[in-house]
């Protein structure tokens, strides 16, 4: 057991990685990856509501929709309920934990429109993971996630101070970068 | 407004959302299906056009609705009729083009989520009439269909020597697979982008002397 949580764990994180082999989650990557700090909030927060998303969408697909019959509604309740639960989320920490809130409050409506959680809930579903495997699905890919913008605003914070020219300032020196750090993860493929 | 102004402005948005704000090359917008779904020039063609259709489609019932949707309730509102015909493309390309279904897979429900389709809503259907968003829904997505087919060209070339499928360069060349993985993707993107700018910049530059003469 213990062993196979981990295998999922590496697969997630390092064989798999969501923005270098499946480009899940490119938007807030490229975006909010200029400095080491902001990225690495941006990374809690989507690990924060990947985690319940991952729950929260199982639970309705399975109780919900499988019994309903309504099954090819998947799109919509799931994009609802993401929303919905950011929202809650937002207003929870907001209550329970202004240190968090004002760390991370910022990142939260971006998260909504972040495809890496529709696309881990959609994931889960086509996958036909049980509740523990979609849960740990959502917190590994996260983790993921989170190594690879932390890593890429290392690079960033690099970058702003190295000669680069006119036309390659900006996105286009960071995707060339990224697409280096994609292969360099190549490098762990088959390790699973 | 005369008639053949109107026909003008309607030009100039079409253009704008191919050339000046195109979604892919100058707003850097919806970069997920950009690099994952250009590994072949069929395949972002097929993606660019899913958009395009739901742009528009969206864009129309957007605008039509813009003066009922409250202002605080406004993009899980734009969300809700954008996921509507997401799932409406997603039965009929699984029921006519089963192919491109299967190779869109996971890309084709996240099309909710692509960055386009919900800035354009934000930005022009909930403030413009019927007409013009629909042609700003068609020009965006064709903007969208021309970068991503030019994209895949690019990486389906290099990475398996043809284009569309038929085989373009001979035997002789060693097709390049890293184009058609992921880093591919990006590396393209980038330097595409980086040319583009190049152009951009040059032109600017050649008006700015131009202007001085």
């Amino acid at each position: 057991m213990t062993m196979n949580v981990l295998l999922f764990f590496v697969s997630c994180v390092l064989t798999n990685n969501f923005i270098f082999s499946r480009f899940l989650g490119c938007c807030p990557f490229l975006g909010v990856s200029s400095k080491v700090s902001t990225a690495v909030s941006m990374g809690l927060a989507v690990t924060f509501v990947m985690t319940i998303a991952s729950l929260v969408c199982y639970v309705v697909y399975n109780w919900i929709l499988v019994p309903l019959g309504l099954t090819f509604m998947s799109t919509i309740a799931f994009i609802l309920v993401i929303a919905a639960l950011v929202q809650f989320v937002e207003m929870f920490l907001k209550k329970s934990s202004p240190s968090l809130y004002s760390a991370l409050g910022i990142y939260l409506p971006l998260i909504t429109t972040n495809c890496a959680v529709l696309g881990v809930a959609t994931l889960n579903m086509n996958n036909g993971y049980s509740m523990i495997q979609s849960v740990l699905n959502g917190t590994f890919s996260a983790i993921g996630f989170l190594l690879a913008i932390t890593l890429m605003a290392g690079v960033r914070e690099r970058l702003e101070s190295s000669k680069i020219p006119q036309c390659m300032k900006g996105f286009p020196i960071t995707l060339v970068s990224a697409g280096l750090m994609a292969m360099a993860f190549m490098g762990f493929n088959g390790i699973v | 407004m005369s008639a053949s102004d109107d026909k003008r402005n309607l030009g100039q948005v079409f253009m704008n959302g191919i050339l000046n704000e195109n979604p892919t090359f100058r707003l850097v917008l919806g970069t997920c299906p950009t690099l994952a779904t250009t590994t072949s020039a069929m395949n972002g063609f097929g993606m660019g056009l899913s958009v395009t259709f739901v742009l528009v489609c969206s864009n129309i019932v957007i605008s039509l609705l813009r003066k009922f949707i409250p202002d605080k309730v406004r993009i899980p509102s734009f969300i809700v009729v954008i996921a509507a015909f997401v799932t409406i493309l997603q039965l009929l390309l699984h029921a006519y083009v089963p192919s491109l279904y299967e190779s869109l897979g996971i890309f084709l429900p996240l099309i909710v989520v692509n960055c386009i389709i919900l800035a354009r809503a934000e930005a022009f259907a909930s403030k413009n009439p019927v007409v013009s968003s629909a042609v700003d829904g068609f020009g965006m997505g064709l903007g969208f269909t021309a970068a991503l087919t030019l994209i895949g060209c690019v990486r389906e070339l290099l990475g398996s020597g043809s284009i569309f499928g038929f085989q373009i360069l001979g035997d002789a060349y060693e097709p390049m697979l890293i184009f058609v993985l992921a880093s591919g993707g990006f590396l393209t993107y980038g330097l595409l982008l980086g040319i583009i700018n190049a152009i951009t910049n040059h032109r600017k530059l050649m008006k700015l002397e131009k202007g001085e003469n």
